[in-house]
C-alpha cells in the first residue's frame, strides 16, 4: 500500500544492514512451498520425459523405464481428443468468463444503489453458493438437470418444453451454468470491495456536474473497478483451464462427457484408468504451462492497452 | 481476499470507507421505472442463487419415492430427522467420519496456512534483506500455478515417498497459500507500524515473541480473510483427496458424497443419502460464511484506513 511505504523506508535508512532475522519467519513457509509446490512440478517434468520400454523381439520381455525426451508431449499433442479438450475449455472460457463477470459487475453496481440493509442481505444470498463445494454444487444441479427429479424440467414441461440439459450439445453450457452459480457471487464481492474504496468526493463531484446513476456507473464506477475486474478475470481463466470436478461428477449422468472432455480429466484418466503416469505427467505440465501463458498473456495485454491509453 | 485487494488497488486508499454511510448518495433520487427494474433484477438474481439450496432443503426431507413422485419445490410428507439418521448410520457410520476428516483437513490446514502466510508476509513487509523482491516474485509465481494441475504431480511425488493414502498427503499441500503470503504482506505493510516493533525491541522482546504477541494481533483482519479462504479452498477441494486417498475412512465429505452418488444406480437409497449428506455439509459452511462475512468485510476496509 502506498501510504505506508514511507515509514518503512525511513527505518531502513537508519538501519542499513541487511536484516537476516527475516529468514526465520520465511523459512517455514518456503520449506513447505518448495516441497509441496515447486518440487512436484519439477518431478512431473522429469517423469514426463520417461517411458516404459519393452525389450525382446515381441515386446513381451521385462519392461524397463527409459528416457523418452519429448515423446510423451508429442504423443499427447498427437491425440486429437486431448487437443480438442483444450479447444473445448477455451470455448467454455470465452463464453462463461465474460457472462459470469458481467453478472458479477451488474449485481455489484445494482447493490450499490440499494439501502445498506437490503444490499447486505442480497450480498449474502449471492455469495452463499461459494460456500458449497464444487462437487456438491454439481450433484445439486445434476438433480435439477435430470428429467424425472428436476422441478425445472417439470415446470417447463407444463409449457410444452422438453429441455435436455445433459444432451450432447447442451452439457457444456449446463456445466457453465454451475460454474457461474458457484463463483459469480464471489467475484461480485471482490468488485464490491473495490467499489467501496472509491472516494465519496468523486460521487459528489459527479452529482454536481449533473450525472445520473447511469452515467456515474459508466463513467466513474466501472473504470475505477477495473483492477478488480482484471484480478477476477485472471483467476477465472486459471479456474477454467483446470475444469475437472464438475464434468467428472456429471459424467455419470451425461454420456456426452467423455474421458477426454477437459485436459485435466484426460490427464486423470491417463494416470488412473489407463495406467500411463508418464503421459499424464506430460499432460499436467502442458496444462500448467497453458494456464500460466494464458494468464500472463492476458495481464500483459491489459498492461499494454493501459499504457497506450495514457 | 477481496478485502485486501481493494485497498491495494484502490486509487485513493486513505479514508474512503470510514465516511461512507454518512455521505452515501440517497437512492430515492432514481426514477420510478428504473427502481422497479432494479428491484426486479436483484430479486431474480437472489432466486437464481438460492433456488438449488432451497431445492436441497426440500429434497432432504423427502423419501426416495417422493423424490421422484412429487413436485420438487414443495414438501411431501417431510421426514428430515429420519432421513438424517439413516445418512449418519449408513455404511457403519461412515458419514460422521467424513465430516470429521473434512473438518480436520480444512481446520488444521487453514490454521497452519494462515500462520505460515502471516510469518512470511510479515517478514517480506517489515525486514530489509538481500533477495527480498526475488523471494516475493518466487512466491507470486505460485499464485498463478493452477492448483488442480498440481494434484497429479503431487501424487507422483508423494507415491514415491510413501505419503499417498495418508492424512499427510492431503494436509501438507493444504498448508501452502502463496496468495495468503501476498495478502499478509500487503496488510502488514500498513497495519504493523515500525514504531510498535521498535518499542517492543527496546523493551527487550525477541523477534518471535513480538510476532506472536503483537504482530499477529495487529494482523487479525487479514488473518481472518486468509483463514476463511483457505478453509473454503480445502473444504471444497476434490481433486487432491481424489488422487491421494484410496481408503474411504480418510475421505473428506466431498469425496465420500461423490462415491455415494456414483453408486446410486446400484443402491437406489443412496440417492436420498447423497442429498441428505449434501444438506448436512452445506448448512455449517453456509452459516460460517454468513457470520464470517461480516467480520471479514469490516476487517478489510480497516486496512485501508490505517496510516
Amino acid at each position: 500500500m502506498t501510504t505506508t511505504g514511507r515509514p518503512a523506508r525511513r527505518r531502513s535508512g537508519r538501519t542499513a544492514r541487511p536484516d537476516g532475522r527475516a529468514w526465520r519467519f520465511l523459512a517455514p513457509f518456503l520449506l513447505v512451498y518448495v516441497f509441496a509446490m515447486i518440487l512436484p512440478i519439477l518431478y512431473a517434468v522429469y517423469q514426463s520425459m520417461l517411458t516404459v520400454e519393452r525389450s525382446g523381439p515381441t515386446g513381451l520381455g521385462k519392461p524397463s523405464i527409459g528416457f523418452a525426451g519429448l515423446d510423451n508431449y508429442a504423443l499427447a499433442l498427437d491425440q486429437t481428443a486431448f487437443v480438442e479438450s483444450f479447444a473445448r475449455v477455451l470455448l467454455f472460457g470465452i463464453v462463461q468468463v465474460p457472462v459470469m463477470l458481467l453478472l458479477a459487475l451488474v449485481l455489484a453496481l445494482l447493490l450499490d444503489q440499494l439501502p445498506d440493509r437490503w444490499a447486505g442481505l442480497l450480498r449474502s444470498a449471492y455469495f452463499l453458493p461459494y460456500g458449497v463445494p464444487g462437487v456438491i454444487a454439481t450433484i445439486l444441479w445434476g438433480f435439477l438437470y435430470v428429467p424425472g427429479i428436476s422441478p425445472i424440467g417439470e415446470v417447463l414441461g407444463e409449457f410444452g418444453f422438453q429441455p435436455d440439459f445433459l444432451g450432447y450439445d447442451n452439457v457444456l453450457w449446463s456445466i457453465a451454468n454451475i460454474v457461474v452459480w458457484e463463483f459469480a457471487g464471489y467475484n461480485m464481492l471482490i468488485i464490491v470491495a473495490q467499489l467501496k474504496s472509491i472516494p465519496q468526493e468523486l460521487y459528489e463531484a459527479a452529482r454536481i456536474d449533473g450525472a445520473g446513476p447511469w452515467q456515474t456507473a459508466l463513467r466513474i464506477k466501472i473504470p475505477l473497478v477495473r483492477p478488480a475486474l482484471i484480478l477476477t478475470c485472471v483467476f477465472s481463466i486459471i479456474g477454467t483451464m483446470q475444469l475437472f470436478s464438475e464434468p467428472l461428477v456429471l459424467k455419470k449422468i451425461a454420456p456426452a462427457v467423455t474421458q477426454d472432455y477437459t485436459p485435466n480429466l484426460s490427464a486423470y484418466f491417463d494416470a488412473f484408468a489407463n495406467a500411463n503416469m508418464y503421459l499424464a505427467a506430460a499432460k499436467s505440465v502442458l496444462l500448467a504451462v497453458a494456464a500460466m501463458v494464458l494468464s500472463f498473456g492476458f495481464l500483459s495485454l491489459v498492461n499494454r492497452k493501459q499504457r497506450s491509453e495514457r | 481476499m477481496n478485502a485486501t485487494t481493494a485497498p491495494r488497488t484502490g486509487p485513493a486508499a486513505p479514508a474512503p470507507a470510514a465516511s461512507r454511510p454518512a455521505s452515501r448518495p440517497a437512492p430515492r433520487r432514481t426514477l420510478r421505472p428504473g427502481r422497479i427494474v432494479l428491484v426486479g433484477v436483484v430479486t431474480l438474481a437472489a432466486l437464481y442463487f438460492l433456488l438449488p439450496v432451497y431445492w436441497l432443503v426440500i429434497a432432504a426431507t423427502k423419501s426416495n419415492a417422493s423424490l421422484y413422485g412429487s413436485f420438487g419445490l414443495w414438501f411431501d410428507a417431510p421426514r428430515l430427522l429420519d432421513n438424517l439418521g439413516r445418512v449418519f448410520s449408513y455404511g457403519g457410520h461412515i458419514y460422521p467420519r467424513w465430516a470429521l476428516n473434512s473438518l480436520l483437513y480444512a481446520g488444521v490446514g487453514a490454521v497452519l496456512a494462515t500462520l505460515l502466510s502471516a510469518a512470511a508476509g510479515f517478514a517480506l513487509a517489515k525486514y530489509r534483506f538481500r533477495g527480498r523482491e526475488a523471494v516475493f516474485k518466487f512466491v507470486l509465481a505460485g499464485v498463478l500455478l493452477p492448483s488442480t494441475a498440481l494434484a497429479l504431480p503431487l501424487y507422483l511425488m508423494f507415491s514415491k515417498i510413501g505419503l499417498t493414502d495418508t492424512y499427510w498427503g492431503v494436509l501438507i499441500p493444504s498448508v501452502v497459500s502463496p496468495f495468503g503470503v501476498y495478502l499478509c504482506r500487503i496488510y502488514a505493510e500498513s497495519a504493523v507500524p515500525d514504531t510498535v516493533l521498535e518499542a517492543a525491541r527496546v523493551d527487550g522482546a525477541g523477534e518471535e515473541r513480538i510476532f506472536f504477541t503483537v504482530v499477529l494481533r495487529l494482523m487479525t483482519p487479514a488473518l481472518v480473510t486468509v483463514f476463511l479462504f483457505q478453509f473454503v479452498h480445502i473444504w471444497n477441494n476434490y481433486f487432491l483427496p481424489l488422487v491421494m486417498l484410496s481408503e474411504d475412512d480418510k475421505y473428506p465429505i466431498t469425496l465420500g458424497l461423490v462415491t455415494w452418488q456414483q453408486a446410486a444406480d446400484r443402491v437406489p437409497e443412496l440417492t436420498q443419502y447423497t442429498i441428505g449428506g449434501a444438506f448436512v455439509s452445506v448448512i455449517p459452511l453456509a452459516v460460517a460464511m454468513l457470520v464470517l462475512q461480516r467480520y471479514w468485510r469490516t476487517g478489510l476496509t480497516e486496512g485501508s484506513v490505517k496510516e
